[in-house]
């Protein structure tokens, strides 16, 4: 079907717009068979379904917003306190110099083109593969210009357990800069690894992850986006999990007018599990869009949803998650929970949970609420001695709370929570 | 140390008054109760004092030490010395129990411009207090008061109320819902609290709890006044016979 005229322009004008790595080696082709398709899809336009709650124009735009760099000494950088390999991209790009020694027992990593350039299978096999597989049923043009113009990333196999986590940083210097980042994960049989991930990257940001979980293997994603409020980001994880495999992903959100986590999420192994999880919290013009998709194609697996957001001053919160479960994959436990915290009248909370379920002996539960402050609690808290500010904050910490349990590391979810109160703190004054 | 004169409170969203003129004075180190049938304005009497939202004062005054309670937010009644144990305790899911206790104990140290306890400090005596109502450490784990039972509840009322050790201390009802057992030991707790710097009053239906927490002036309110005052066998009479009588007397 031919795209309509407006979209069309709007297509051929952002893939004019991009230049694609030069003598990538087999991703020269992979990115071929993406522009191919980017063009047959169009760029996505505010009257995409998909795109309802969403204004796509500034994400989808030939050239990005400027966004003003985002002066950040008056804290530590996050995930300071673990012990972890450190990987650092300078709007988009990686910087050797600043990253640590890419050597790692349990892990091998290795940046994307030299990896195009050699004969790794796997890589070859994984990129732009899983992002294909979930352009269905939904299309999702971002992750296809993603595959088709990234020009960077990072590629990393573990084969035992990871001695220490890999954080990518992301660092932002350009108020113009327009990063587009893909990273392959691939989790081998039995091994563990977690991934961290900070920074603004650019003015505008698209990263893609896909993520293969082999059986048996643990994958933990912890992300921290913020507090830069400028910045604009579409962020989109496909992941695979096989056998009695753990894949579990949090994301923290504090600030930024346009954000749009995507995570597409295959079960196809029996008795996998897949958690994922958001905290976000923002004020004013706050745009904070999570978009789930999860897909149970095997017996006895487990997904839990969990999406927290904290809005105020007119910040928008969207949530569109889904669930499908595919004929055959009986004994699913799929749990959906998104609920917004509003601490005003101006902010405003857009759901659109989805159950699709094709099989008869499954349990799954979904539920959205939006609310303020419990009054009572507040009373009570404050009735103890604690002025109304600190037991609001507590009340929104508590809020969260759920999302956070989500990750598995204790000190992690420790930086994580310390992140959270400072930035309600700030607000405080 | 608690003074209440001539206090006139209406809802604050409904022309409805519920106290209509009342006179009360608790002196330091004496317990006081008030008794009263359902609907006499004594739950309302303890959270106008603390400072819960939807009542309006529309006559009389309270003053905790000379200090005007009713100008006060409800973080500077409690940081005063005020200390209001619930009737029903509020369950906030997500907040640890010790850190809800940490955070009110710092809060109002910090407000009287005393110097914050320390965590060893404060973990210390948690213990050694939440031993004494016997709440075990899994309790104070816990997010504060989610799925507690209704006597681990008011347990853990009585914990607060030794943790931050105020002058005043109101106790709204604390025995309902309390089994024998439980009552004992929330007795004692008090009990142990009595000293001559500190007064309370308490709000309870029945003279069981008075068994236990013995008063030196029993009050009995209705229809949004004290209408009488005696000593503790006025709760006997009143367990004896009902408030009909006392009612009739005083109509």
């Amino acid at each position: 079907m031919a795209l309509p005229k407006a979209k069309e322009d709007a297509t051929v004008a952002r893939i004019a717009g991009l230049t694609r790595l030069e003598g990538a080696g087999w991703l020269d082709g992979a990115q071929a068979d993406a522009i191919t398709r980017l063009r047959a899809m169009g760029m996505p336009g505010r009257r995409d379904e998909y795109w309802k709650y969403t204004d796509p124009t500034s994400l989808a735009s030939v050239d990005p917003v400027p966004a003003a760099v985002f002066d950040t000494s008056d804290e530590a950088p996050i995930f300071d306190g673990i012990d972890r390999l450190k990987v650092v991209f300078v709007d988009g790009v990686f910087d050797a110099d600043a990253s640590d020694d890419l050597s790692m027992e349990g892990i091998e990593i290795e940046r994307l083109q030299d990896v195009a350039k050699t004969d790794i299978h796997w890589a070859k096999d994984l990129y732009g593969v899983l992002e294909t597989r979930g352009q269905n049923p939904v299309d999702r043009p971002l992750a296809v210009l993603n595959t088709a113009f990234a020009t960077d990333g990072i590629v990393i196999r573990a084969t035992g357990k990871a001695a220490k986590p890999v954080h990518m940083i992301y660092l932002h210097k350009s108020d113009s800069s327009d990063a587009i980042l893909h990273h392959l994960v691939k989790v081998e049989e039995g091994a563990e690894l977690t991934v961290l991930e900070s920074g603004p990257a650019a003015a505008r940001f698209n990263q893609a992850m896909e993520v293969e979980v082999a059986d048996r293997a643990d994958f933990h994603h912890i992300r921290a986006q913020g507090r830069d409020h400028e910045r604009r980001a579409v962020t989109h994880i496909f992941a695979r999990l096989g056998t009695e495999s753990l894949f579990k992903s949090f994301t923290m959100t504090a600030n930024g007018v346009m954000t749009r986590n995507e995570a597409v999420i295959e079960l196809t192994g029996d008795d996998a599990s897949a958690h994922i999880a958001g905290a976000a919290m923002g004020d004013g013009d706050f745009h904070h869009d999570d978009t789930i998709f999860i897909t149970h194609d095997a017996v006895n697996c487990e997904s839990r949803q969990v999406f927290k957001k904290v809005l105020r001053n007119g910040a928008t919160g969207v949530f569109q998650g889904k669930i499908l479960v595919k004929a055959g994959a009986q004994k699913t436990d799929g749990y959906q929970i998104s609920q917004s915290l509003l601490l005003d009248d101006d902010a405003q909370f857009l759901a659109k949970p989805e159950l699709e379920i094709y099989a008869d002996d499954v349990a799954c539960s979904h539920g959205s609420t939006s609310g303020a402050i419990d009054d009572e609690a507040l009373f009570y808290l404050r009735s103890r001695g604690v002025p109304a500010g600190q037991a609001t904050d507590l009340l929104t910490l508590a809020f969260l709370a759920e999302a956070i349990d989500e990750i598995a590391d204790e000190a992690i979810a420790d930086e994580i929570l310390s992140r959270l109160e400072a930035w309600l703190t700030r607000r405080r004054g | 140390m608690l003074e209440i004169k001539n206090l006139h409170v209406k809802l604050e969203e409904e022309d409805k008054q519920i106290l209509k003129g009342v006179d009360l004075t608790v002196e330091a180190g004496k317990v006081h109760a008030i008794m009263g049938p359902n609907g006499s304005g004594k739950s309302t009497l303890s959270y106008v004092l603390s400072g819960r939202d939807g009542y309006e004062v529309t006559a009389g005054s309270a003053t905790l030490d000379g200090e005007d309670l009713l100008e006060q937010e409800p973080e500077e009644r409690a940081a005063a010395g005020l200390f209001l144990a619930f009737q029903y305790p509020v369950e906030i899911p997500g907040v640890g129990n010790m850190t809800f206790l940490r955070t009110a104990v710092n809060a109002q140290r910090k407000a009287r411009g005393e110097e914050e306890m320390s965590a060893a400090d404060f973990l210390k005596l948690v213990r050694a207090k939440a031993k004494d109502l016997k709440i075990d450490a899994d309790m104070l784990k816990r997010p504060v008061n989610t799925g507690f039972s209704g006597g681990e509840k008011k347990r853990n009322e009585i914990l607060q109320m030794a943790m931050l050790e105020p002058k005043m201390c109101i106790l709204d009802e604390t025995d309902s819902g309390l089994d024998v057992d439980a009552m004992k030991l929330v007795s004692e707790g008090v009990n142990a609290l009595r000293d001559e710097n500190r007064a309370f009053l308490v709000i309870t239906h029945y003279q069981r709890l008075l068994n236990h927490i013995k008063p030196d002036v029993v009050h009995i309110m209705a229809n949004g006044r004290i209408v009488k005052t005696g000593g503790p066998e006025l709760a006997l009479e009143v367990e004896e016979n009902g408030y009909a009588d006392i009612l009739a007397e005083v109509a």
